[in-house]
């Protein structure tokens, strides 16, 4: 069975040379949970806008593959990608204002995605959105789908989004940090539901985050990013239990623990970041004597 | 959030105030020949100059007095009102929909299309806008029409310009890369997510550009470059009145007195529309 995505040497540019993603590899088996950690600007939500085919217009692929379900997304057709990708993926948003259309209603927000994407009729698309709106116990779907955006909570909008996310049965959601915008309260609530549909229907979860803990709850796999590099990739478990790249080890030193919340936090320590900042450069290196 | 809704709640008679006298001064002007006290060519050179009807001398019928040549001045307003809505209505929406058109091209799609736009309107908005009407209007000839496609002609970059911006800054929204996500085309992107979000802009602007047509038409029949006939116009009674302010100061006071109240209206009007149609503001 081939991966549900599997990103192979993938290598972006910026308009004056700099690499942005450095020979990233990484790969989502069906139904898996895959998180991308790394600080902010390391490149985590890059890679999600790549392969839902959203990157910046001055982001330029120069190397590698991208393959969902098989299918090479780089020798597609503009158009056949766009309906791929369209009908395969979903996106679960960062911030949950700026990504539903405020002068538009919840209700045909959401159905019209599903016409699009399925070729149903209003009516089906009503009755499945209502369903996706009870899984994601919202209990007043009438209400929700007549509001406005800005007549809702945040956690009630990223609600709606997990909601519609999942309506069209996508094989793989990028989930680009779906926590950060949120209430720490009602992070907790969202992560749960986040994974309860994700066991249900079985979908798979590209999962972006710098949260450490959030790695943990959620994903079976992880990929530790820094700089555009994947500098370590294990199972969760495994990677708790024994992190084998510094960085990755300097990492959960800094994240701040609730058993003990009076320890002072530390940063990343800077020998780790030397060496970091070393291997890199002679990756790069490597990289530019073959590319020109 | 509260606090500022009940405060706007307050604002609206600015609605009421702007609207009640545009329609006010609209229904005149739709029923002028049943409203008008009198025949506003008919000339009477027994009843020249005579005084609003507050001040001695005042004849009865003949409300606001009458101009040089003893026509009704309350009958040339009402008159006069005819060409300045029609003015105000075809001019705002030829430019409407020319600039709103091209600034949501621009804004939405950038690149190429925003640099050839965005140029073009650099070009136009170097003509000095009165000038400009003057010229387009000696080329065009005199006229009603050729009054409205001057405007039209000059005042898209109004449009083009704002709503240019305005579609920038939706095209960076996320639901519109979501909307690409999900497999949709651009132009459908632009009308369906990015046109709902700029129609309060365009409303209000629609609503401010009646305002500008109404005074840019009343400048050019001030200097009798608006319809060449003899139906009367603000401005050209504005340009009458001009001449005997001395002896009669009301041919001139009357006409601006109406002009500023419709122009300041129209404004205030679109203003107060835009947050009506704005889903956030409401």
């Amino acid at each position: 069975m081939s991966a549900c995505l599997d990103i192979r040497d993938l290598s972006a540019v910026l308009p004056n040379g700099q690499r942005v993603l450095r020979s990233v590899s990484l790969s989502v088996q069906p139904g898996e949970v895959r998180a991308l950690v790394g600080e902010s600007g390391a490149g985590k939500t890059m890679i999600g806008k790549a392969v839902l085919g959203v990157l910046p217009s001055s982001v330029r692929i120069v190397e590698g593959n991208m393959k969902l379900e098989g299918e090479d997304l780089g020798k597609l057709q503009p158009k056949a990608r766009r309906t791929l990708i369209g009908a395969r993926t979903a996106l679960i948003p960062q911030d949950p204002l700026t990504a539903l259309n405020p002068s538009r209603r919840i209700g045909p927000q959401m159905t019209d995605r599903l016409v699009r994407i399925l070729g149903w009729g209003g009516e089906k698309a009503d009755t499945r959105i209502r369903q996706l709106l009870d899984e994601v116990q919202i209990r007043d779907p009438d209400r929700v789908l007549k509001s406005y955006p800005h007549e809702l909570s945040g956690g009630m909008r990223q609600r709606v989004l997990i909601a519609a996310a999942f309506a069209a049965e996508p094989r793989l959601i990028v989930a680009d940090e779906p926590t950060t915008a949120l209430d720490v309260t009602v992070q907790k609530q969202i992560l749960r539901l986040i994974a309860e549909l994700q066991r249900e229907h079985g979908t798979a979860i590209l999962f972006v985050t710098h949260d450490l803990g959030v790695v943990a709850k959620i994903s079976q796999k992880v990929s530790v990013l820094y700089a555009g590099k994947v500098v370590e990739e294990a199972d969760t478990a495994a990677l708790f239990a024994a992190p084998e790249h510094p960085y990755t080890r300097a990492l959960m030193a800094a994240t701040p623990r609730y058993t003990d919340p009076f320890a002072s936090l530390m940063p990343v320590d800077e020998t780790v970041l030397a060496g970091l900042a070393a291997e890199i450069a002679a990756a790069d290196q490597a990289w530019r004597r073959p590319h020109g | 959030m509260d606090e500022a809704r009940i405060a706007r709640r307050r604002l609206s008679p600015r609605l009421w105030l702007a609207g009640g006298w545009l329609l006010l001064a609209l229904l005149a002007a739709i029923f002028a020949p049943l409203v008008a006290p009198q025949d506003p060519l008919a000339q009477d050179l027994m009843l020249e100059r005579l005084p609003p009807f507050w001040l001695d001398g005042a004849e009865p019928g003949y409300w606001l007095g009458t101009d040089s040549l003893g026509r009704d001045l309350l009958s040339r307003l009402i008159f006069g009102g005819r060409i300045a809505f029609i003015v105000a209505f075809a001019a705002a929406i030829a430019a409407c929909l020319v600039g709103s058109t091209l600034g949501l091209v621009a804004g939405y799609f950038g690149g190429w299309a925003d640099r050839i736009i965005s140029r073009i309107v650099d070009v136009w908005m170097a003509f000095p806008p009165v000038l400009f009407a003057i010229l387009l209007v000696a080329v065009l000839g005199t006229g009603l029409s050729s009054v409205i496609l001057a405007i039209g002609i000059i005042d898209w970059t109004r449009f083009c310009r704002v709503i240019r911006a305005e579609a920038m800054g939706q095209s960076r929204m996320d639901y519109v890369e979501n909307a690409r996500i999900a497999g949709y085309g651009r132009i459908g992107i632009m009308l369906r997510e990015v046109l709902p979000n700029v129609v309060p802009s365009i409303v209000a602007l629609l609503s401010l550009e009646m305002g500008i047509a109404v005074i840019v038409e009343a400048i050019l029949s001030f200097v009798n470059l608006s319809i060449s006939t003899d139906d009367p116009t603000w401005g050209g009674i504005i340009a009458e009145g001009r001449l005997s302010i001395h002896q009669a100061w009301w041919v001139l006071v009357f006409p601006l007195i109406t002009l500023i109240l419709t122009v300041l209206s129209f404004s205030q009007f679109g203003e107060a529309l835009k947050t009506r149609f704005d889903p956030v503001l409401r």
